[in-house]
């Protein structure tokens, strides 16, 4: 009877790997944590995309404020970009664009084609912002607050759940 | 004639297009340079490393770690660089912590795991 036992350890030792990695199996993700979470923004002087301003991070102290990264070139910012609309028509949150490696004509035609819901919309023609960032797509969306701290990042494209269960009470909580 | 050149041709062909132009000043650089760009992970296609991907991210990366090579900056700094903006996930190696433990350390377990069936059943043999 022990030698049965012992003979079938390894049969539940494969078995339980087997469920182990099933279940685990939906899990995986590419969506990686940002080590920026709680640290201040890094330093940036940009361009604005329409009025050729300078801007900096001091600019936008005082108020929390999301950054949205994206390009005309990237189809999934399209996909995104009427909730980037609500967010900015809410009027509880200012959205600024960070145009992400792209050409400022292609920009410029994106926005008139599929409106142009931005507070403000910087230009990273050369990408070192989004590198400081840890950018690794877009669309990616920061949320900073009124110290300029980032508190949260969605890496991928918004969604209704995203913004109602993780953004809003952050928004909420930041506004006070 | 021509086929046996055409076939010599295709078996010596290398894969050389991972080449890159960057005017480094000495070939230590251009070393730290090839390794930091097999150490680093591309993050766009997450299996490959920065030096076999052709990602625009991966691309400008690769810029930034050549320049920084060219500044005269060391492994360690470029690679801490890195950590800062993308995590850890961005090297090849985990750090050792509490959430890697159990990565770093089960092979040990396991080796002690065999080393204690092997002990047993071996003073098991002897008795008998």
């Amino acid at each position: 009877m022990k030698k049965v036992l012992i003979a079938l350890i390894p049969l539940a030792i494969f078995f339980s790997l087997i469920t182990l990695l099933y279940i685990n199996m939906g899990k995986h993700s590419e969506v990686l944590p940002s080590p920026l979470i709680g640290k201040p923004i890094p330093g940036f002087e940009h361009q604005t995309l329409h009025t050729r301003q300078t801007m900096t991070q001091n600019d936008f102290l005082g108020k929390p404020w999301l950054l949205n990264v994206f390009g005309s070139w990237c189809p999934s910012c399209q996909y995104e970009h009427h909730l980037v609309r609500a967010l900015a028509d809410s009027g509880k949150i200012k959205v600024v664009g960070l145009n992400w490696k792209d050409e400022t004509n292609d920009a410029k035609n994106w926005l008139k084609r599929w409106g142009d819901p931005y507070h403000e919309i910087l230009v990273d023609y050369e990408g070192d912002t989004a590198i400081n960032l840890g950018v690794y797509g877009a669309p990616e969306t920061f949320l900073i607050d009124a110290q300029g701290i980032i508190r949260y990042k969605i890496a991928g494209v918004l969604t209704t759940e995203i913004i109602r269960n993780d953004l809003m009470p952050l928004i909420e909580e930041l506004s006070l | 004639m021509n086929k046996l050149i055409a076939a010599f041709f295709c078996l010596t062909a290398m894969p050389s297009f991972a080449i890159e132009v960057y005017a480094f000043e000495t070939p230590e650089q251009e070393a730290l340079y090839q390794q930091l760009a097999k150490d680093l992970r591309c993050l766009v296609c997450q299996n490959q490393n920065l030096a076999d991907s052709e990602a625009g991210l991966a691309k400008d990366l690769k810029d930034q770690v050549a320049e920084f090579v060219m500044a005269g900056q060391d492994a360690q700094t470029i690679k801490q660089y890195m950590v800062e903006r993308y995590g850890d996930f961005v090297t090849y190696e985990p750090p050792v912590n509490a959430s890697t433990a159990f990565l770093w350390f089960s092979p040990l377990i396991v080796f002690l795991i065999g080393a204690l069936v092997l002990y047993f059943s071996i003073r098991k043999n002897r008795h008998e």
